[in-house]
C-alpha cells in the first residue's frame, strides 16, 4: 500500500468524519433524523467549487461560503417544518435532498472565465476542479470543528439537545427552548456539511450529481448510530471503521450494505447506544485505568460518570 | 382536448398505483407514529415475486399478481415481528423505529442486489391490445391498474369501516392506549395493519413492475408515495387515496410540458404544502409538538 493510497483513505475519512459530526449533532445529540444530508453535501460541494472556478475565490472562503449557503438552506427548512409535530422533518428532509440533486442534474451554466472555460453539465457535472485538500489541510479543518463540536456539546447548548432527545415535552417543561435547540443543531449541521462537500469537490478533482444519491444520506447516519448516540468518539470512531473497512474488504463487495443495514436493526434491537455507548472516550480517565490496572487495584474511579443518556421508557 | 384527457386518465392510473403504497404507510403511520421507510423494500420484493412467478415459474397472470400480494404481506409481517416487535416491547422512542426502518430498507435492497443482481429486468409482456373508448385510447395494462388500484382500495376502506378489526384499527389510530383498555388486542391490530399495507405494497410492485422495469432501486419510487401522503395528510387514509391520485395527476401533466421536471416538481409540492398548508388536504389539524 502506497502512501498515496492511505492518504486518500484518510483524507475521504476527514471529510466524512465532518459531516458525520454533523449529523451527530442533529441525530446523535438532538434526536431528529435527515434522511437528506447527502443534499446539503451537494450543495455545499457546487458552491464551494463555483466559487473558487468560476468566481476565482481562494480556496478558505470558497468552503466558508459553501458552508454558510448550506446552513441558510437547512435553517430555512428547520424554520418551516421543526414546529410541527410528526415525521414532517424527517420527510422534509428526503424531499430536499432529492430536489438539490434533481436540480443541479437540471443545470446547466457554461461561462467563460478569464480566458478558461467553467462548464457545469446537468447530470455530467463539473470536470478538473483544482485538487486543494491535501492531508494536512483537511485534518487542520476537522481537528478544528472537532473541538468545536466538543465545546458546544458540553456548554448549554448541547446539555438542552439532550433533553430534547429524551423528553421533548419534559424538557420544554423545565424552560428549555426545544424549537431554538432544534434550529441550532439543524443550521450546525448543516454548516458542516457544507464545508465537507467543499472538502470532497477539491479531493476527487470532480463532481457528479450522482454522487450525492439517497443511499449516500444514510450511510452517514448509519455511521453516527455504529459509533453511538451521543458521543464524540463513538461518531469519530464510526466513521473511520466504516470509511476503512470497505478498502480493506473490497472481496466482500455488494454484501457490505447488507451487513450495514443487518447491523442496524441488530444495533437498535440489542445496544440502541452503539459502540461507544453515548459515552466519551476520555484520555483522563483512560489513564486512570491503566495505572489501576499496574498497581494491582481494579476499582474504578468513582468520578467517571459521563452523561449516558438512557433510553426513556414510557 | 382528447390530449388532456388521456392524460389525465394516465395520471389517474399513475396516482391509483401511488395510492396503493401510501395507505400502507399511512396506515402505520397512524396507528404506531413512525414513517415506515421499510415500506419501499416491500414493494420492490412484490416486484420480483411477480416477475418470477412469471418468467420462471410461468405461471398465469393472476396467480402471479396473488403471490406478490402474499409474497409482500408475508414480508410485512416477518419485518413487524423481527424488527419493530422487539423495540415496541421495550416502548422505544419513534425515533428507534425510524433507524431500524432505515437499516431494513437497506438490508432489502442490497440483499437483492447481492443474491439476483443489479441489472433492470423487464416484465413479459402481458396485454398488448388497447382498447378505445370515445377518443381515449387505453392500454389493457393501465385499465387493469385502474381496477385493481380501485377495487383493492375499496376492499380496505370497507375493512376500516365496516368490520370489528377496522373498528379497532380505527380506535387504535385515536389513542391506542386507551383502545387497549377497553379490550383492544393492540398486537392484533399492528399485524392487521402491516398485513394489509403489505399485500396492497405487493400489488403495487407488480404493477410498477408491469408498466415499468423491476430492478433493486425501485422502492425509492415509495419517496413519492411519502409526499403523496404528505399531501393529503399525514396519517389519513382518504387523505392519502386522495393525494395520491392528485399528484400522480399534475405529475403526468408537468411531465407532459417537460419530463426532466417531474421528479422535482413532486418535491417543489411537498415543500409548498410544508409551508403553507402542513396538515395536508384532509389531515387532521397539526398541533405544536407537545
Amino acid at each position: 500500500m502506497s502512501w498515496y493510497y492511505i492518504e486518500g483513505i484518510l483524507i475521504q475519512s476527514c471529510y466524512t468524519l465532518l459531516i458525520v459530526l454533523g449529523l451527530s449533532i442533529l441525530t446523535g445529540y438532538t434526536g431528529m433524523f435527515s434522511f437528506g444530508h447527502a443534499g446539503f453535501v451537494c450543495i455545499g460541494a457546487y458552491v464551494s467549487v463555483i466559487c473558487t472556478m468560476a468566481l476565482g475565490l481562494p480556496f478558505w472562503l470558497a468552503l466558508l461560503i459553501a458552508g454558510l449557503t448550506s446552513m441558510a438552506l437547512g435553517t430555512a427548512l428547520g424554520k418551516i417544518t421543526l414546529g410541527l409535530k410528526g415525521d414532517y422533518f424527517c420527510i422534509a428532509t428526503l424531499g430536499v435532498g432529492e430536489a438539490i440533486r434533481l436540480i443541479f442534474n437540471n443545470l446547466n451554466i457554461s461561462i467563460n472565465v478569464g480566458g478558461t472555460p467553467f462548464v457545469l453539465d446537468g447530470a455530467k457535472g463539473i470536470a478538473s476542479i483544482p485538487l486543494k485538500t491535501t492531508f494536512p489541510v483537511a485534518l487542520v479543518i476537522v481537528v478544528v470543528f472537532l473541538t468545536a463540536t466538543a465545546l458546544l456539546m458540553n456548554s448549554k447548548h448541547g446539555r438542552n439537545m439532550l433533553a430534547v432527545r429524551e423528553d421533548e415535552l419534559a424538557a420544554q417543561m423545565s424552560g428549555i427552548n426545544t424549537f431554538r435547540s432544534k434550529m441550532l443543531a439543524m443550521s450546525m449541521s448543516c454548516l458542516f456539511a457544507g464545508i465537507a462537500g467543499g472538502m470532497m469537490a477539491h479531493y476527487f478533482g470532480y463532481l457528479q450529481p450522482k454522487m450525492f444519491l439517497m443511499t449516500k444520506s444514510t450511510e452517514y447516519t448509519i455511521m453516527v448510530i455504529f459509533g453511538g448516540m451521543g458521543s464524540i468518539t463513538g461518531s469519530v470512531l464510526g466513521t473511520v471503521l466504516l470509511c476503512a473497512l470497505p478498502e480493506l474488504l473490497r472481496a466482500v463487495g455488494d454484501w457490505r450494505l447488507v451487513f450495514y443495514g443487518l447491523a442496524v436493526i441488530i444495533i437498535m434491537i440489542v445496544r440502541p447506544k452503539g459502540l461507544m455507548g453515548g459515552k466519551e472516550l476520555r484520555l483522563g480517565v483512560l489513564f486512570r485505568k491503566i495505572a489501576g490496572l499496574f498497581s494491582g487495584k481494579n476499582n474504578p474511579p468513582p468520578d467517571q460518570k459521563p452523561p449516558a443518556p438512557e433510553e426513556v421508557s414510557a | 382536448m382528447d390530449y388532456y384527457l388521456q392524460q389525465l386518465v394516465n395520471g389517474i392510473c399513475l396516482g391509483g398505483m401511488y395510492a396503493l403504497m401510501s395507505v400502507g404507510y399511512s396506515l402505520v403511520y397512524s396507528i404506531m407514529n413512525f414513517s415506515n421507510f421499510a415500506h419501499g423494500g416491500v414493494i420492490m420484493v412484490g416486484a420480483y415475486v411477480g416477475f418470477f412467478a412469471l418468467t420462471a415459474l410461468k405461471v398465469p397472470f393472476w396467480i402471479a399478481f396473488l403471490l406478490c400480494g402474499l409474497g409482500s404481506g408475508l414480508l410485512a409481517i416477518i419485518i413487524e415481528r423481527l424488527v419493530y416487535s422487539p423495540l415496541r416491547k421495550r416502548h422505544a422512542p419513534s425515533l428507534y423505529f425510524i433507524i431500524s426502518a432505515m437499516g431494513a430498507s437497506i438490508f432489502l435492497e442490497n440483499f437483492v442486489i447481492a443474491t439476483i443482481d443489479g441489472t433492470p429486468r423487464n416484465y413479459p409482456t402481458l396485454f398488448s391490445n388497447n382498447i378505445t373508448i370515445g377518443s381515449v385510447s387505453l392500454g389493457l395494462d393501465s385499465l387493469l391498474m385502474i381496477i385493481v388500484s380501485a377495487v383493492s382500495l375499496l376492499v380496505l376502506i370497507f375493512i376500516i369501516q365496516k368490520t370489528k378489526i377496522g373498528l379497532a384499527i380505527r380506535a387504535c389510530s385515536y389513542n391506542e392506549k386507551a383502545g387497549t383498555l377497553m379490550g383492544i388486542n393492540a398486537s392484533m391490530v399492528i399485524f392487521t395493519v402491516f398485513l394489509m399495507g403489505g399485500v396492497l405494497a405487493g400489488f403495487a410492485g407488480m404493477l410498477y413492475g408491469m408498466r415499468f422495469i423491476v430492478k433493486p432501486t425501485i422502492g425509492q419510487v415509495t419517496n413519492k408515495s411519502f409526499v403523496a401522503a404528505v399531501f393529503g395528510g399525514l396519517g389519513s387514509l382518504p387523505g392519502a387515496i386522495l393525494g395520491s391520485l392528485l399528484l400522480g395527476i399534475m405529475e403526468i401533466f408537468v411531465a407532459s410540458i417537460n419530463s426532466n421536471l417531474r421528479d422535482l416538481f413532486v418535491y417543489a409540492l411537498l415543500i409548498l404544502v410544508l409551508i403553507f398548508k402542513p396538515s395536508g388536504l384532509m389531515g387532521k389539524v397539526v398541533e405544536d409538538k407537545a
